[in-house]
């Protein structure tokens, strides 16, 4: 069989098509977005209409997810770890309802936070939900998890969360296919109340929950995914989660360990296997991108002599991710080490492309400001948080989606005048229209300046759910039409621009700006795919 | 056989075309293959990696320890050297002379040229204007490709075979520019490979 070469992204993406899935759901956010990009451009997703369009946020995609899933189909919600904050009362309570169709959630986590506010680990998550966790080592095992977990949710009748990193989601190898499942025909489930978390239900729910604990531990215990591999030396063992798996096998070529190890890619712990490595082993190394999730429940609480080595004792750095050079270096190994970097490599950090409307925006914001004083610009997460950063030190904050809105508002209650919010047009559809809303319920005087390229352009360009939409939104919250201004930022529009900033700062309530130009890429991709279009067209 | 490969530049320049050209010739000569980008705000201008591991046998880091990576390839002079720490003793740095200059700080291009052909094994080629030369401007990320690829354990038609694959859909034309584009770049690294070993002698 010809093999498919595919990001770990893309190949979870296959192997639930494969699997039977009949839709997924999902916000963008790196790195989980090639996820469902993914099915949104696959043949076979195509033929079969899986549904694949973005939702607003992490929270309406599992919701969405969940519903699916009780109709009785195959489904997927994808996101990034801070995603999941989002989407959490939903998540944990997937876990109390349970599903009917098999549901996979799939958050990709983002450890020395390449592209992210933290580098959370939501393995947590899943333990915190009591569900079943999978994380894959490498391409292959990502595929052959989400083929395989729809069946396993399916049997159990809870959902599945598949937990990858950045490394494994952005790298590429190549992936053998298994032949594709039919999806599950609608059907409701047995139990009409199932959904019903009323306390009532809901106290057995989670009895049930509770019972199942046993059974999900069975299951990582004869997992293919939890591999014990026996060896002579005993003076330490390994326990190696996900792709840490992968930085051990680079220092001990084929497989060939010295010491025992335990290859963990299903959660909960296999107790049997774990505790045969712990007892035959003077020490054990816990080896896990992310945070000691394993090796804090193996240390415990009083333990602080213990055998127990990782990121706690500081045998692995406690943060950032992993490495084959770090893998080495716990286990005492001899690396290599390089070449300087020359002193004469200067820093190159990503920069707001040339041409990008939120420039113009940050220019008129700043001149604006010099009147009315610093510190006074809370912002969002977006590729305007570059707007952070040098040329333009333009924003005091950037915390989580829709945080400006709310954070101004509170700042504006504490009496700072004017509070500024500067959001982008698809994080103020994720979670920006209810901060807006408390604004305009207490006419706050706050202004907003949503800068609308009419994409989810840091993510790469995706759809986004306000395009044509946004004053009606903002009138329909509340706010005043006269107080929805539209702006063009250009250079040459620069003027206009500060004076209807400072008009509208100047007022005692809830104004919102909307300054409106297409995002540099997008823009220039859709020129580009016209011009092959054009080009096609005179052959 | 064995490659790793450390390829570099600024988000925007095409490294990950040379990687999708690299991994098709790789599946091509049915090699293992992995290939670790970057993907989200890096992407926005600033210093972007790649790393890339073929070989014969499976593969089991998604990263290149230190030290061991067989060659750079970098559309960018700069950006060649932040990676310096993952090139081998014996590894080679190919690089485009052509800067890419977006920061205020930009170091001295004489100092930087300098500072590359210290090491015992590198190529040097201005990619801008040899892709003009053959009338492909846009096409420079494969002229870098073509003088890395007689350091590459990949026959050099397998490259070629890899740019149709990659580019079929934007049409022959684009094809040919890029198949240009490589040829010239090989051409220049063999000539001056042949003066090298000669003034080794």
């Amino acid at each position: 069989m010809e093999k498919l070469l595919l990001l770990g992204a893309e190949a979870i993406a296959q192997g639930a098509i494969d699997g039977g899935m009949s839709g997924v759901y999902a916000y963008p956010g790196t790195p989980s977005t090639e996820i469902t990009e993914y099915v949104q451009h696959n043949k076979t997703a195509t033929e079969r209409k899986l549904h694949s369009q973005w939702s607003a946020n992490e929270k309406t995609a599992m919701e969405a997810g969940l519903g699916m899933s009780y109709a009785g189909k195959r489904t997927m919600v994808c996101m990034k770890h801070v995603g999941l904050n989002v989407a959490a009362d939903a998540f944990i309570n997937s876990a109390i309802t349970g599903v009917n169709g098999g549901l996979i959630v799939a958050v990709a986590d983002d450890p020395s936070m390449h592209s992210s506010q933290n580098e959370q680990d939501s393995r947590f998550f899943g333990k915190f939900a009591m569900i079943p966790i999978f994380e894959p080592a490498s391409q292959q095992e990502a595929y052959d998890m989400a083929y395989e977990g729809f069946e396993l949710s399916e049997k159990l009748k809870i959902p599945i969360m598949m937990r990858i990193t950045t490394r494994l989601a952005h790298s590429r190898a190549g992936i053998e296919t298994r032949p594709l499942k039919q999806e599950k025909k609608l059907s409701y489930p047995e139990d009409p109340i199932q959904f019903v978390l009323l306390p009532s239900n809901a106290r057995k729910r989670y009895k049930g929950l509770l019972g199942l604990q046993s059974l999900m531990e069975q299951e990582a215990e004869r997992s293919a995914f939890n591999t014990y591999y026996p060896a002579r030396n005993k003076s330490i063992g390994i326990i190696a989660c996900g792709i840490a798996f992968n930085y051990l096998m680079e220092n001990y070529p084929d497989r060939k360990f010295p010491h025992p190890v335990l290859q963990l890619g299903q959660y909960p712990l296999p107790f049997v296997k774990v505790e045969k490595l712990v007892n035959e082993c003077e020490q054990v190394l816990v080896l896990e991108d992310g945070y000691p999730l394993v090796e804090e429940m193996l240390k415990g609480y009083l333990d602080k002599n213990s055998k127990i080595k990782g990121r706690l004792d500081g045998t692995i750095p406690r943060d950032g991710e992993l490495n084959p050079d770090i893998v080495a270096r716990s286990l005492g190994l001899e690396v290599k080490i390089g070449k300087p970097v020359p002193s004469i490599v200067a820093n190159r950090p990503p920069e707001l492309c040339a041409g990008c409307s939120h420039r113009d925006i940050y220019n008129a914001l700043n001149e604006t400001m010099k009147e009315f004083g610093k510190q006074k610009v809370f912002s969002d997460i977006g590729c305007y948080t570059l707007g952070a950063l040098p040329p333009w030190n333009s924003i005091n904050s950037c915390v989580d989606m829709g945080a400006s809105i709310t954070m101004a508002k509170g700042a504006a209650d504490a009496g700072v005048h004017p509070a500024i919010a500067v959001i982008g047009d698809s994080t103020f559809t994720h979670s920006g229209m209810t901060a807006l809303l408390d604004c305009v319920y207490e006419n706050t005087p706050v202004t907003v300046i949503i800068s609308d390229n009419g994409t989810t352009g840091m993510t790469g360009g995706q759809a986004s759910h306000a395009t044509g939409r946004l004053e009606e939104i903002c009138i329909g919250l509340g706010v005043k039409p006269e107080h929805v201004r539209t702006l063009t930022p250009l250079p040459k529009y620069h003027d206009e621009m500060v004076s209807v900033l400072r008009e509208e700062m100047l007022y005692e309530g809830v104004s919102v700006v909307i300054p409106r130009r297409e995002c540099i890429q997008t823009l220039s991709r859709s020129k580009k795919e016209v011009k092959v279009k054009m080009e096609e067209a005179v052959k | 056989m064995k490659s790793d490969i450390i390829l570099s530049g600024v988000g925007g320049q095409g490294i990950l075309s040379i990687a999708a050209v690299v991994g098709m010739a790789a599946l091509e000569n049915h090699l293992y293959l992995k290939q670790a980008e970057v993907h989200g705000m890096s992407q926005r201008g600033g210093a972007v990696q790649s790393h890339l591991r073929i070989s014969e046998r499976e593969i089991a880091s998604d990263l290149i320890p230190e030290g061991r990576a067989d060659i750079i390839i970098s559309v960018e002079p700069m950006e060649s050297l932040r990676y310096l720490p993952w090139l081998s003793e014996n590894g080679w740095l190919v690089t485009n002379t052509t800067p890419f200059v977006n920061i205020t700080d930009y170091p001295d291009m004489n100092e930087l040229i300098a500072e590359i052909e210290k090491l015992p094994h590198n190529i040097t080629i201005n990619a801008d204007e040899i892709a003009r030369q053959v009338k492909s401007p846009r096409s420079s990320n494969m002229v870098v490709l073509g003088a890395a690829s007689p350091f590459i354990d990949i026959p050099y038609q397998s490259l070629e075979n890899g740019i149709k694959k990659i580019f079929e859909r934007k049409g022959e034309k684009i094809v040919q520019l890029n198949i240009d584009a490589l040829k010239a770049g090989r051409e220049f690294s063999e000539e001056k490979k042949t003066l090298t070993t000669k003034g080794s002698k």
